[in-house]
């Protein structure tokens, strides 16, 4: 087994979030890294959307991002720190449009281990220098500086390191020009190491110190160092420094150093300012529940700057000093709004907040005011003795808010993101696909989502449609003069006649347009620079600005059957076989070509291309008849209507669009002419028109839909794309430089054209049937669409049923109180006198949370969704601290086969270590169609139950370290058979026949079977290494593919003569009786592929993405990655894709310095596996390195091209 | 004692020691293993994104709470070491 690893959907979660002016212009752009990828993203500051410009997979883990900028440079440059051992300096080329690695720097292994620098990035405000430092011990700084060419230099690196000491934070301290200085949060571990009796440990200080880079000496010198609150875990920059022009000090420099509960000002040898951050006044608030900031970010406005703060529960502080030039006069906090917790935030000079979400969408708020004149309540330092520091150990009394919807802050965009997906599952359940959906159980807390993803691009409809006096058999959009901005009119041909529609603040009919309306309509193009153009099946109308219709008619006996124009060129296709060719000349006459062309076959389909400016005329035109074959005829003035070049094809055509698009791949610098034929059988050609010969090379086929295809060529984002109608509705586009072709999720059109309007400068109008419809493609590039649906609680798993198309999911969420625990505790509260703030009961927990409860404590439901309505048909909580942590549907064949629901959940579980009061397995039955659920009964277990599935009319369930069989009882499960001989705690169960596949917490998968005649459950293979299973499938009786914590995925066999020789064993007396192999069962699997994906691995799927098409594993991860393995089907292929990776290989793409294969061998060496999306890079390189690879593979770079394509077609269909 | 003899007869072992926490030496005893084990993993944790989100999602904190607790724990992840014999 070999297989090929492409990803559908690169990982949605944002890690690290930085912003800066990176392409050099005014503009400021935001720079994510999505934990193995890195993208551009810019933001419109006038219509307030964030567009991604570039994306790009790193191939290694980013682990911190950083923005600087040389003194008194205009352009940002990225650092980004990684597990490679290795820092970067990346810098974004705008005319390429990508990242170009201007430095890499070696320091130390690879991996991201404890001393091994990269955890944190610091930079100098001014530029000047980088520290880069690991978890423990090493720092290290870079200097920075420019050369004579002003080109970025970087020196070797200064060690700032400090054996055993842990590193929490550092920041670089804004000092102006003086000597750089960096501070960091360090606690040395010496002592605690060295005293048995723990006394060390407790009086163990964490420090803060001051690291000052001399510029002069180039060395680094430990400055400062202080003990600091124990509980610190975060710095932020305080801006300091004279400005240029003056003598004011920007700010106190210094930092704010951030504890539990309490945020500290602190420079050297400066007093202490002390304030602390304001909690929620909720009822259920755990009081002894300390409260961190998570996120920061300081924001410097002319002669100001504030900070933002986002504690653990996502409200915002702003935070405010008061400074007399070095002196720090006063430390004010108070609320500012509540946001979703950012993993980083990005205030954007234009007056934007990015919020990268730690789960769950980005949010895009624009700042409706700086909160400086509001009602909240705003604490100062001042306010306390000595500034907040009199007794720096114990606590300043708590201070409360109110959480407010928001106020400050208004949302402008939403990023959408799928992390985390927690489950899925992947079937067709809606009835108009023909192609599977992908379904996911997304994000945590009360934010959740059920989403649905299928694959096409969303389309959004803009109006109502309109209904039309009758089925149109085409439709035109056009403008009336060559440089007007928008379409006039929109041409509808019916059978006997043409409508004329008018575009303006509304659509209506028009007449005395010159267009000829008893007539069914071929074509409409506005033709020269002010004239439109109609041709008819009785002839040509010119129709001139004035008015003026110059005709041309067709000889008696004769029909036009085939059209097509240009803004220059005209060409009709006559009944009998003919082709007449007019042209437009310099004085706007249109004029015949004096001879006409026999084909002698009937033309079918008719195309030319868009004429180039400057041009005269296109010199081709294509020609497609009823005897299969495409003409490529010359139109050029020395051999007009020459036919140049042939090809058969396999069906009759039945439109054909040729096309100028640009293709990074094929040509780098301007677009390459394809010529499109769809065929009466739903399938689409595409081939490449050679400009100067008129050959069609590079054919590519893609099966459409069931019925014939129909092209249009039409603009999308300025460029030239093409609209193919078939059963279903596909576009062909340019994105990022490169084409795409996806589908489009609507309902299948009969006619479509593209509409430029004032409302919609690029829209789309459909016709189904009698009603026109405007719609508009919003996401361009986004290849999946999202339906989602709000869920209560994070969700743990969800299953289908066999018999009807709901799903039942469980959620859990831990630290939160459930429903009835969170009345009972108020109920109680109010029986004690104590005031109850509804207020803040019913703060909506989408948008605020819950409040965080003690650990043990559990909110859960089991839900009934409708996935084809996408919606919530019945929520069942649980009650009596019980959380739902596996389900299955099971038809118990004691019952005569009737279908229950088993839940497994545990009361007031602890996740360390694992335990909890008692599980529990609850049955339900399925009632009103499925709808509803009513409890049969409840099983106690001794152990959580994480995973259940339904066995030969039973139900198996791993409760802890035990997987048992259950057969229905009428008060309880009864427990038949038990094998608790697992290493830690069963995760995932599959069965195949009497064969089940265990998944383990920490010890990979194990074969079990259970044997019938002796009522055995016994353990016959397992793998020869520890792995933390999160899914697992079997991808036949005796293979299983895996995914494990360390975001590794998996392929295991066992040998099919163990496999028969079990299968064999009547009473399993014989695996019973064999030796052991390494402490463990008698038999081992063998690994057949390994790969690393750099996400962990929550659902696996064995499944055809295509109708027909071959059985491929997908995989969902958490931060949001969908991907699939595809078995290679020959020899061939596997050595050419392997040679092709080798290649792309030593081209060292990665841009944070990571060697592939290392990257891809993580944990265990890659085996079997080709990187598909490293391969699919081969389209980006640039044009000699493309050919000189395709050389060695014996290849023409087409070949190779067409080959990814194929692999990546033929088994997604993306 | 005998590791002082190791140290000086082999200075580059010193330096190689002093270079990488966490290398083993013969005498490591198993307080020391667990807690360098320890320290790797929570330092491990921390440095890979997906499992910060992971251990978020279980436990039910904000990944800045799970990083902040991971490297707290890195002080003493194993308790206090063992009161050494005097003899």
């Amino acid at each position: 087994m070999h297989l090929y690893n492409l990803t559908l959907q690169s990982p949605t979660a944002i890690c690290h979030a930085i912003v800066g002016n990176f392409s050099g212009t005014r503009q400021q752009e935001i720079i994510v890294s999505r934990g193995t990828r890195l993208e551009l993203l810019r933001p419109d500051t006038q219509t307030g959307k964030i567009s991604t410009v570039l994306a790009n997979d790193v191939f290694g883990s980013i682990r911190s991002l950083a923005a600087f900028r040389l003194t008194g440079g205009t352009k940002d440059y990225a650092i980004v720190g990684s597990d490679s051992g290795r820092i970067v300096i990346l810098e974004y080329d705008s005319k390429t449009s990508s990242f170009v690695k201007v430095h890499l720097e070696t320091f130390g292994k690879s991996g991201a281990r404890r001393i091994v620098p990269g955890q944190y990035l610091a930079t100098d405000p001014k530029g000047r220098s980088v520290m880069i430092s690991a978890m423990e011990k090493a720092k290290l700084v870079y200097i920075l500086n420019r050369d004579a060419a002003a080109n970025l230099t970087i020196s070797s690196p200064l060690e700032a390191h400090k054996n055993n000491a842990i590193i929490h934070h550092i920041v670089g301290v804004d000092v102006g020009f003086e000597n750089p200085m960096y501070a960091a949060l360090e606690v040395d571990y010496t002592e605690a190491d060295q005293d048995p009796t723990g006394e060390a440990f407790h009086n163990t200080e964490k420090m803060l110190t001051f690291y000052e880079l001399d510029l002069g000496l180039n060395h680094v010198v430990r400055k400062w160092s202080e003990p600091t609150d124990p509980r610190a875990n975060l710095l932020v920059q305080v801006p300091g420094g004279q400005l240029a022009n003056s003598t004011r000090f920007e700010g106190p420099s210094g930092v704010l150093v951030c504890c539990e509960d309490h945020v500290i000002y602190r420079h050297m040898d400066a007093p202490q300012h002390r304030v602390p951050i304001p909690r929620r006044r909720h009822p259920l608030e755990e009081k002894d529940r300390g409260l961190i900031i998570v996120a920061a970010v300081m924001h410097k406005m002319k002669g100001a700057f504030f900070f933002l703060l986002q504690s653990e529960e996502g409200d915002l502080y702003k935070a405010t000093i008061e400074h007399e030039d070095e002196e720090v006069k006063a430390l004010k906090i108070k609320y500012f709004d509540t946001v979703p917790v950012a993993s980083s935030l990005c205030i954007l000079k234009s007056g934007f907040l990015f919020v990268a979400s730690e789960f769950g969408n980005h949010h895009f708020y624009q700042f409706q005011k700086l909160g400086d004149d509001d009602n909240e309540p705003e604490w100062s330092s001042t306010d306390y003795d000595s500034f907040g520091m009199r007794d720096p150990s114990s606590p300043l009394p708590s201070v409360y808010f109110r959480p407010r919807p928001l106020d400050n802050l208004a949302l402008a965009d939403q990023l959408s993101s799928l992390d985390p997906i927690i489950d899925s599952k992947v079937l067709n359940v809606l009835p108009e696909s023909d192609t599977p959906q992908i379904f996911a159980a997304c994000g945590r807390g009360a934010k959740s989502t059920f989403r649905t993803l299928r694959h096409g691009l969303e389309i959004e409809q803009l109006s109502a449609p309109s209904p039309l006096p009758g089925i149109p058999n085409a439709v035109w959009t056009t403008k009336v003069k060559e440089d007007d901005p928008f379409h006039r009119y929109i041409v509808l041909s019916f059978v006997n006649g043409t409508l004329v529609l008018q575009i303006s603040e509304d659509i209506e009919e028009v007449q005395e347009t010159g267009f000829l309306s008893q007539e069914p309509t071929l074509a409409v193009q506005q033709i020269g620079d002010d004239a439109l153009l109609q041709v008819h099946p009785r002839g040509i109308r010119h129709i001139l600005a004035d008015k003026r219709v110059n005709e041309w008619k067709v000889p008696q006996g004769r029909t036009i059957v085939r059209a097509t124009t240009n803004k220059r060129q005209v060409v009709v296709a006559l009944s009998s076989a003919e082709l007449v060719y007019f042209e437009l000349d310099l004085e706007g006459q249109l004029n015949e070509y004096q001879d006409r062309k026999a084909l002698g076959s009937t033309v079918l389909a008719l195309s030319i291309g868009e004429v180039a400016p400057g041009r005269q005329r296109t010199p081709y035109l294509a020609v497609g008849c009823e005897d299969q074959t495409v003409r490529i005829v010359s139109l050029d003035p020395d051999n007009t209507l020459e036919i140049i070049s042939l090809q058969a094809l396999t069906a009759p055509p039945s439109s054909i669009c040729i096309a100028e698009m640009l293709d990074t791949s094929i040509d780098k610098s301007q677009p390459t002419m394809f010529v499109n034929i769809g065929l009466q059988n739903g399938v689409l050609l595409r081939t490449v028109l050679d400009p100067i010969s008129g050959q069609l090379t590079d054919t590519r086929t893609r099966f459409l839909g069931t019925r014939p295809v129909k092209l249009i060529r039409m603009m999308v984002q300025g460029n030239p794309s093409i609209l193919a109608l078939s059963s279903r509705s596909w576009l062909n586009y340019t994105h990022q430089g490169l084409l795409h072709f996806s589908p489009l999720i609507s309902e299948p059109w009969n006619h479509a054209c593209g509409l430029a309007a004032e409302q919609c400068p690029e829209g789309l109008i459909g016709i189904t049937g009698n009603l026109l419809k405007i719609f508009e493609v919003p996401r361009l590039g986004t290849k999946l669409m999202q339906t989602s649906m709000p869920l209560s609680y994070t969700p743990r798993k969800f299953v289908t049923h066999p018999s009807n198309h709901y799903f039942y999911m469980i959620e859990a969420d831990h630290r939160v109180m459930g429903e009835d625990a969170a009345k009972a505790k108020i109920s109680e509260l109010t029986g004690k006198g104590k005031a109850i703030d509804q207020d803040m009961l019913e703060l909506a927990p989408e948008e605020f949370g819950r409040p965080k409860a003690a650990a043990g404590t559990w909110a859960s439901c089991i839900r009934i969704i409708d996935p084809i309505e996408n919606k919530t048909v019945k929520v069942i909580e649980l009650d009596n601290n019980e959380a739902a942590f596996s389900l299955a549907v099971v038809s118990f064949s004691a019952r005569g086969s009737e279908q229950f629901l088993c839940v497994g959940t545990a009361a007031s579980t602890l996740l360390a270590p694992r335990s909890c009061s008692s599980g529990y397995i609850r049955t339900y039955s399925f009632k009103e169609n499925g709808t509803e659920l009513e409890l049969v009964h409840k099983t106690e277990v001794d152990d959580v139950p994480t995973a259940m599935i339904a066995f030969q009319g039973r139900l198996a369930a791993g409760v802890g370290k035990a997987l048992r069989i259950y057969e229905i009882g009428k008060k309880k499960l009864l427990r038949k058979v038990e094998n608790n001989t697992f290493g830690s705690a069963i995760v995932t169960l599959n069965t195949q026949g009497s064969r089940i596949i265990v998944g383990d917490m920490q010890e990979s998968v194990v074969y079990a079977v259970y044997k019938a005649p002796e009522n055995r459950l016994l353990i016959f293979a397992d793998d020869s290494q520890p792995r933390w299973t999160t899914a697992t499938v079997m991808v036949d009786y005796v293979t299983v593919a895996a995914g494990d914590k360390f975001g590794n995925i998996f392929v295991n066999r066992l040998d099919s003569k163990v496999s028969d020789q079990v299968d064999e064993d009547p009473t399993g007396a014989g695996i019973l009786h064999e030796k052991s192999i390494l402490m463990g069962s008698p038999h081992k699997t063998k690994l057949l592929a390994h790969y690393h994906v750099g996400d962990i691995v929550t659902g696996l799927h064995k499944i055809s993405l295509v109708a027909g098409g071959r059985e491929v594993l997908l995989y969902t991860c958490l931060h949001g990655t969908i991907g699939i393995l595809v078995p290679f089907v020959s020899k061939e292929d596997v050595d050419f894709i392997s040679t092709l990776e080798q290649h792309m290989r030593t081209e060292r793409l990665s841009l944070v310095g990571r060697d592939h294969l290392a990257w891809r061998g993580y944990y265990v060496p890659v085996k079997a596996t080709v990187d598909g999306d490293l391969c699919e890079m081969f389209a980006r390189l640039p044009g000699p390195k493309q050919s000189s690879i395709a050389g060695e593979l014996d290849r023409t770079v087409g070949e190779v091209l067409k080959k990814l394509e194929q692999l990546r077609v033929t088994a997604s269909g993306f | 004692m005998s590791s002082e003899l190791r140290y000086t007869a082999n200075t580059q072992l010193e330096h190689l020691h002093a270079r990488y926490t966490g290398t083993g030496h013969a005498d490591t005893n198993i307080y020391e293993w667990a807690t360098h084990q320890h320290r790797d993993m929570c330092a491990s944790i921390v440095g890979h994104p997906p499992l910060t989100s992971y251990l978020a999602i279980a436990d039910g904190e904000s990944i800045g709470r799970i990083k902040f607790e991971m490297t707290e724990r890195m002080l003493q992840p194993c308790g206090p070491p063992p009161a050494k014999d005097d003899d």
